[in-house]
């Protein structure tokens, strides 16, 4: 199912590098931009959303995921699936922990 | 495949000797063991400096059932006491159980069961088991020093604030003994994935590989939150920053939640190898292939993914929320699922088997009986009501030492008994060891039975003295402790007189499936003369037993 | 997953091969199983970084939660400026990691040492101006357990005078905002320096020939640990520094 050994390697150059690079400086400058425009609670998802637009594309080209196997996309995958399981559970108690006896 | 046993009947071994070459004699002296980049020489290592932890642990063991052997704590101080019960949970966990199965017989064999020459890493192998003497150095430091008495699990604000003992020290060996359990994992992953033979699918691979498939993805992503919990301890201790201080607004409750994602799925990473080995040991002796393969394989994975979904029910007592102890609680009823199904797929091998009694077979059988008493008292534990009555009483002691003792340490002395002639080329004495297995059971239940009954009658763990009335009871857990100690050292003894002394094993003694048995015993350094191609299923004793002649792949 | 072997296969066998080259390791059978191999440890070594930061931004969820008036008042004394330029300075060092990579790809070693030594540079500077960040918070008294002191939080910041001063008990709690700051970016800086620490002695190899002959996966490997580091940083910015500007 996986391309496995035969898939030769890809090798990414200088254009892209540069593109994603500056990408992220304008995403950076853009973060801190909005953080000086009074959104409410959309300052923080906006800030975030841009930290996993910028995050994702370091993993994406920097780091190649765009062209390996499918077992390495599936082994960033079950990274941020377990963060999530460990963000979520546990606030699972914190939320709740306030709303008293039953 | 067919669903009856079928019994092969191999060319006698009588007249086996030892081969001229093996990874035992490839090369001589202290440095190419030390250096070694093999993982069955790393797993000799391993092997010995476990067993010697394991004896600083029961020696610990033995010195809390002395104590309680009378209600008033005189045999040592009430603090000491509490230093050594601590010492020996930690030992025990971290420096016992988490590597016993998967760094001694699981790196001795996942390459050689998936047709592979060495494990991916063979340096990080090597890193591991250095990182694991750092981590073992530092908590023998701590325990020389003068103890640390937490007990295993650290606790925020007593091993933060009130404790003057040595948590520092204790605390960066448990550290560094993780991450030589992380590169464990990691290399075992690799090796999985990337170093198979030809032929070797997934579903032809043993469920030994299944079940240490699962505990690694456990390691690698369980351990390094015990990790960063311990490190937070280890500043709020010496700088004083307050994540866990509640007089900086910190909740201690986060260090509980941060530790027990770990150390829930932490008894996985214990119980999932030693649940290979049972595969394995159960499938040889009852000649039939493992029933309902697939589902065993697949529990396995479940039991690693589940496991990461209930570890609040070590919190149900410690004010968090209801609410929330109520998903977690239900969640803990589903892990019950998983590793229920691989019981009754065991029980469902044995059925109709050809089954023998030789000594791994005993002890597969006490794992079997043992593990399912403790996992059914796991289920009290993780409803919440009875919770409330049992946790923090012997009956939690007993309940996981039902698991960990009755079902791993059974799992692991039944696996060394099981390859121990392909690791050393020779058998360990039969009658003794049979003798030795029985010890060991009796013992067993002599020592934890009885905590069930005092914890149900309210004798909390952790304390040197008790009210009298707990006396009977507390006498017959360390007579039995005597009894199980025996047992314990028993196999040590025949083990290392077998060595020199036992009978000359063969490639196959056991007529067994497994690549494994298909080379040499002792193996050479690099496992097979040529990559063996596979195209059988595992457990397929008719290939075996229709093998025209047994090509077993000797030289000398 | 995938169900076919690939340790070998048989049209695999070395013969067909070309000599095998000096880097390859006995016990693989050719060098894009011993690539792969290595490409997919560093990325599981990865994700157990991720569960080991993750346990702090756990903590950093639900005391953001509790004390959110502590955490605004606390972020007001993180200074954007620096945090932006240490950012970008970052970005610009994975940038240069990730040309590092390509020219060891390209065979290129004058390339390689350059942005080798570039990287090393730029994460140099981000070391500097956080360790600026760092004295100016211990000549503040804000760094909790050591010399901690509520005085700037119960008092107007003149930086942001619309920001009323916190009541006592709640002014307490920035500790557990400072807390936070110094854990993480400290476990970041850490890993900075750790990464700076094998950068050098890749660049010493790199200067003997090494990773310009066809052998890359070390510096590969290396890229995608200086990659993560730079991820770490690019969430920690914006919940440090950004998302509190506002009450
Ligand atoms: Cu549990």
């Amino acid at each position: 199912m996986s391309e496995p050994t035969a898939n030769p390697h890809h090798v990414v150059g200088p254009k892209v590098y540069l593109a994603i690079g500056g990408t992220l400086l304008l995403l950076t400058g853009a973060t801190t931009a909005i953080s000086f425009v009074e959104l409410g609670v959309f300052n923080a998802v906006v800030a975030l959303a841009i930290a996993v637009i910028k995050a994702m594309l370091v993993v994406l080209f920097f780091m190649h995921i765009r062209y390996s196997s499918k077992l390495l996309k599936l082994t960033v995958a079950a990274g941020f699936f377990t963060f999530l399981v460990l963000i979520s559970m546990v606030m699972t108690d914190y939320i709740s922990r306030a709303w008293g006896l039953w | 495949m067919s669903t009856a046993s079928t019994i092969v009947k191999l060319p006698p071994q009588e007249g086996a000797t030892l081969p001229k070459k093996s990874y035992l004699n490839s090369e001589y002296g202290l440095k190419s063991w030390l250096l070694t980049g093999d993982h069955k020489r790393i797993a000799i290592l391993y092997l010995i400096s476990i067993t010697f932890m394991f004896f600083v642990g029961g020696a610990m063991a033995g010195l809390i059932r002395l104590e309680l052997l009378t209600p008033q704590s005189d045999l040592m101080a009430t603090d000491t006491y509490n230093k050594v019960f601590s010492m020996h949970g930690i030992v025990m966990v971290f420096l016992f159980l988490v590597p016993s199965v998967p760094a001694t017989i699981g790196n001795f064999l996942i390459p050689i069961m998936i047709g592979a020459k060495d494990l991916a890493f063979p340096k990080i192998n090597l890193l591991s088991w250095y990182l694991y003497l750092a981590g073992a150095a530092f908590t023998i430091a701590a325990m020389v020093l003068g103890g640390v008495d937490t007990g295993w699990t650290f606790t925020t604000p007593l091993s933060t604030h009130y404790l003057n003992t040595h948590v520092v020290t204790a605390g960066l060996g448990i550290f560094i003994a993780g991450f030589s359990s992380i590169f464990t994992g990691l290399n075992f992953i690799v090796t999985i994935h990337r170093m198979r033979a030809p032929g070797m699918t997934w579903f032809r691979l043993p469920l030994f590989i299944w079940s240490h498939y699962a505990a690694s993805i456990l390691m690698v992503l369980g351990t390094p939150v015990l990790a960063i919990s311990l490190v937070l301890v280890i500043l709020e201790r010496t700088i004083g920053i307050g994540i866990f201080d509640p007089t900086k607004g910190g909740d201690p409750l986060l260090f509980q939640h941060l530790f027990w994602f770990y150390s829930h799925p932490a008894v996985y990473i214990m119980i999932l190898p030693g649940m290979g080995v049972i595969s394995e040991v159960i499938s040889t002796f009852s000649r039939k292939r493992v029933f309902g393969y697939t589902a065993v394989a697949f529990s396995s994975v479940a039991i690693a993914v589940f496991g990461f979904f209930v570890w609040e029910h070590h919190m149900f007592i410690m004010g968090v929320s209801n609410y929330s102890a109520l998903v977690f609680s239900l969640l803990t009823m589903l892990v019950a699922v998983p590793t229920a199904i691989k019981i009754f797929n065991w029980s469902a091998t044995l059925y109709k088997g050809s089954i023998t009694f030789e000594t791994p077979m005993l002890y597969a059988f006490g794992f079997l009986g043992l593990v399912t008493i403790g996992g059914m008292t796991g289920v009290f534990l993780g409803s919440m009501g009875m919770d409330i009555h049992l946790t923090e009483t012997y009956f939690i002691v007993a309940h996981f030492h039902f698991v960990m003792v009755g079902g791993m340490l059974m799992a692991y002395l039944s696996g060394i008994h099981f390859w121990w002639p392909k690791m050393t080329g020779r058998m360990y004495p039969e009658q003794v060891s049979k003798l030795a297995a029985l010890t060991t059971f009796i013992g067993f239940i002599l020592t934890f039975f009885p905590q069930f009954i005092l914890g149900y009658l309210g004798m909390p763990r952790r304390y040197a003295a008790y009210p009298p009335e707990f006396q009977v009871l507390n006498v017959l857990s360390t007579a039995g402790a005597t009894v199980l100690g025996i047992g314990y050292l028993l196999p040590m003894l025949y083990m290392t007189w077998s060595l020199k002394y036992g009978k000359i094993a063969g490639a196959n003694p056991w007529q067994a499936t497994g690549l494994e048995w298909q080379i040499q015993s002792p193996p050479l350094t690099e496992n097979f003369l040529e990559t063996p191609i596979v195209d059988h299923e595992a457990y397929d004793y008719e290939w075996l037993a229709n093998k025209t002649q047994h090509e077993v792949q000797t030289v000398g | 997953m995938d169900s076919q072997a690939i340790a070998t296969s048989p049209e695999h066998t070395p013969s067909v091969e070309h000599a095998h080259p000096p880097y390859l390791r006995h016990h693989f059978e050719t060098v894009e199983q011993q690539r792969e191999a290595s490409s997919f440890g560093m990325w599981l070594f990865l994700l157990t970084e991720i569960m080991f930061f993750g346990g702090m931004f756990a903590a950093y969820l639900i005391y953001r939660n509790w004390y959110y008036p502590a955490f605004v008042a606390g972020s007001h004394q993180l200074s954007i400026v620096l945090g932006t330029i240490n950012t970008a300075v970052l970005i610009g060092s994975s940038f240069t990691m990730a040309m590092a990579v390509y020219s060891a790809e390209t065979r290129n070693r004058k390339a390689l040492i350059t942005y080798l030594l570039l990287t090393i540079t730029l994460g140099l500077v981000f070391l500097g101006i956080k360790s600026d960040e760092y004295h100016e918070k211990w000549e503040k008294h804000h760094v909790p357990g050591l010399n901690f002191s509520v005085h700037d939080f119960v008092n107007v910041n003149p930086a942001y005078p619309d920001d009323k001063p916190l009541p006592l008990d709640m002014a307490e709690k920035t500790q557990v905002y400072f807390s936070l700051y110094f854990a993480m970016t400290g476990m970041h800086a850490l890993h900075m320096i750790i990464g700076i620490s094998i950068l050098i002695i890749l660049v010493i190899k790199a200067y003997g020939g090494s990773y310009t002959d066809g052998h890359v996966s070390t510096i590969e490997n290396f890229g995608l640990y200086w990659h993560f580091v730079d991820i770490v940083w690019i969430f920690l910015f914006p919940l440090l520094y950004l998302i509190s500007r506002h009450q």
